[in-house]
């Protein structure tokens, strides 16, 4: 059997890379690829959490967060996506730090 | 060590090093092929864990939609599927510090908590049906608000990144 | 347990029992059969379908008027497996600047991603890969996959042809999978399961006759999935050379053409599977080994009549296939869902004659409704008749009638 802490470790684990690629990447795609990594280290920490602990309880919590999170994952990258596309038609660029003016 | 812990063990190896490698990849394509990878192990622990429906709606979700949306979306922002220049600002160093101090403080207080070693799964399989998530999601004394809000979040993203992506025809004269 | 009338089970508790007796541990032998059913599995879908290739050939060919393949062996029975030995001794060719790694895993990824599919089937009361609840959620997970190879396959190729025939591909197995899993959930609904067997036991009466519209619909939209006829928009040669796999040579060609005609092949079996009652059939609980036969019998039907629109249909445009996809089969779709669920759920399931008969006018009400729509919205953007002026002849006057009148 796989003990509790795996799960846990290699979620803290994907999300510190997540956290890294956030934080230091340009390209405002890879950001948004960096963040999708830490909403998944966040999913199997909540899945992992409640086999453990609370599937014998009938609490579906913790299902119900992941489903969530599944949404807005869906959600953000869609309209994260559309804004990259549409700033890109106007600048010309999808490097983060260059894209800096409120007007277009 | 048993089976389920040596396929643990193979899939947490592909999905660091892959996520390791879609953060660090000069080339944002290659970067998303990697992030596939990692989604599909991710993918494998879930059914590791006996939630067969998230491990399915994994990749349906992920791989099917949102990763064909980044592959896209890296395509269509790149004149050439070339990438120049360098692709980290200068804060790498500091953000590294930090991150492995994050990690270290996530290591410490794991340890910190003495149960956790001695905690295995308790079998039952009868709990993971579908159908009672199902029924707690629409339930009214269950989930039925927080799935509404999800349903008018996603008809909000819908709108709003028709909206957003949306050419103007007059701006083209 | 009989041989006769179970073999499949049969032979597998015979082999547990000989290898248990060997004093291999349980755990090792289960694994070890699932291995080699897999195996099994995976090599009859692939020999399958090089008989497939050749029905396809010579079934299209009588339905174009020639005669299709005819030298190799009796009818050209065997053209298929000189096809197959003139693929496997062609040279592999790793055209200048591909990315090794993408170009050559999406051969491979666009066949496992449809056997992959094989695994959940039910091929008889008894026989099948793995009953997993989620059934019908893991096929259009799998389909995502699909959609990767040939992203992979487009990416990879470093050719514009095949990135253009990769991105019209993509964008049209997304959105044709919209409506398709919209309508996946009247099955759902009905069996109160997503596991395919436990779909496959409700359906003593199948669900065609509960939901033609719906049924419909996801025949289109397998199609479309395919790429074939109507819709091989994905492969459209005067538009896009040849699609995605235009810089794939030998056996790596072969793969996505195995991957083609098995998908084609597969998803008639879902179709069969999740509409037309699978095994089901008169006498299957007694003699479960006739379910496979009804499930054969069944699917080459569907094939058939796939078959028979992919020779005879004329080709879509690319605007003409998503406004079909978007302003016709998606809210199609959802208003099925919507009238399928009240007029379920507002007649009692003991009264089985009204039920279906309430859901059977319903479905056309629905279906009469959205045609009237289709013909009014047709008759409001007409489409722009083409008429020409009288072809030059080498003997005008033996014109024939029909073309007479169209030039007068």
């Amino acid at each position: 059997m796989i003990p509790l802490y795996w799960y846990l470790l290699l979620a803290a684990l994907l999300f510190c890379i997540g956290l890294f690629g956030v934080i230091t990447r340009k390209n405002a795609v890879g950001i948004l690829i960096s963040i999708e990594l830490m909403l998944n280290a966040a999913n199997i920490n909540l899945l992992a959490f409640w086999r453990y602990l609370y599937s014998e309880t009938g609490d579906l919590r913790g299902q119900v967060f992941v489903i969530i999170i599944f949404v807005v994952a869906a959600a953000e990258a869609a309209v994260g996506l559309a804004m990259i596309i549409s700033a890109y038609r106007q600048k010309q660029t999808v490097v983060a730090n260059e894209i800096d003016s409120m007007k277009g | 060590m048993t089976g389920m812990q040596l396929i643990f063990l193979i899939a947490a190896a592909v999905v660091v090093s892959s996520a390791f490698m879609s953060v660090t990849s000069r080339r944002m394509i290659h970067a998303a092929l990697w992030f596939v990878l990692a989604l599909l192990g991710v993918a494998v622990i879930y059914a590791l864990l006996e939630v067969s429906f998230f491990a399915v709606v994994q990749v349906l979700v992920y791989v099917g939609a949102i990763a064909i949306l980044i592959i896209f979306a890296t395509m269509l922002t790149r004149r050439a599927l070339e990438d120049h220049g360098k692709q980290f600002n200068r804060a790498t160093l500091m953000t590294l510090v930090i991150v492995s101090v994050i990690f270290a403080g996530l290591v410490f207080s794991l340890r910190s908590w003495p149960q956790i070693q001695s905690m295995t799964a308790p079998l039952s399989a009868d709990q993971l049906d579908v159908g009672v998530l199902g029924l707690a999601l629409t339930a009214p004394d269950g989930f039925a608000l927080p799935f509404e809000v999800t349903s008018i979040l996603l008809l909000a993203a819908l709108i709003g990144s028709i909206y957003v992506a949306y050419e103007r025809k007059e701006k083209k004269k | 347990m009989n041989f006769i009338y179970d073999p499949v089970p049969w032979v597998i508790n015979w082999l547990t029992q000989l290898l248990l007796s060997w004093g291999l541990s349980e755990n090792f032998v289960t694994t070890l059969l699932y291995l080699v059913g897999a195996v099994l599995i995976c090599l009859g879908a692939m020999l399958f379908t090089t008989m497939l290739i050749w029905a396809e050939r010579k079934i299209g060919g009588r339905f174009q008027d020639r005669l299709g393949p005819n030298r190799v062996g009796p009818w050209g029975i065997f053209q298929s497996i000189a096809d197959m030995l003139k693929i496997f001794t062609k040279e592999y060719i790793n055209p200048v600047g591909i990315d090794k790694i993408p170009f050559n895993l999406a051969p491979i990824l666009a066949v496992a991603a449809v056997l992959a599919v094989w695994a959940v089937i039910p091929f008889s009361q008894t026989v099948f890969g793995s009953n997993i609840n989620v059934g019908i959620l893991f096929i259009i997970a799998i389909g995502g996959l699909g959609e990767m190879a040939i992203i992979l396959a487009g990416f990879g190729s470093n050719n514009k042809y095949a990135l253009l025939g990769a991105f019209r591909a993509v964008a049209q197995l997304i959105s044709y999978e919209v409506p398709m899993v919209i309508v996946l959930l009247i099955p759902v609904m009905f069996s109160g399961s997503m596991g395919l067997n436990d779909i496959v036991q409700a359906q003593t009466i199948p669900f065609i006759v509960y939901a033609p519209v719906a049924c419909m619909i996801f025949f289109i939209c397998s199609i479309a999935e395919n790429g074939r006829a109507p819709f091989d928009l994905l492969e459209a040669d005067s538009e896009l050379v040849a699609g995605y796999n235009i810089e794939y040579s030998g056996l790596k060609f072969g793969m996505f053409f195995v991957a083609d005609f098995l998908h084609a092949f597969t998803s008639a079996i879902v179709f069969t599977t999740i509409f037309l009652g699978g095994w089901q059939g008169p006498g299957v609980e007694q003699i479960p080994v006739l379910g496979g036969a009804y499930m054969l019998i069944k699917t080459l039907l569907v094939y058939f009549l796939m078959l028979a629109i992919r020779f005879t249909v004329p080709r879509f445009r690319i605007d003409q296939m998503m406004a079909l996809n978007w302003k016709i089969l998606t809210p199609l779709a959802l208003v099925t869902v919507v009238m399928t669920a009240l007029v379920d759920k507002a007649i009692p399931h003991e009264m089985t004659a009204i039920r279906i008969g309430a859901l059977l006018v319903a479905n056309l009400i629905l279906w009469l409704l959205a045609d009237r729509m289709i013909t009014t919205f047709s008759k409001r953007n007409p489409v722009q008749v083409v008429t020409g002026k009288l072809r030059p002849l080498a003997r005008p006057e033996i014109l024939s009638v029909a073309e007479k009148e169209t030039a007068q």
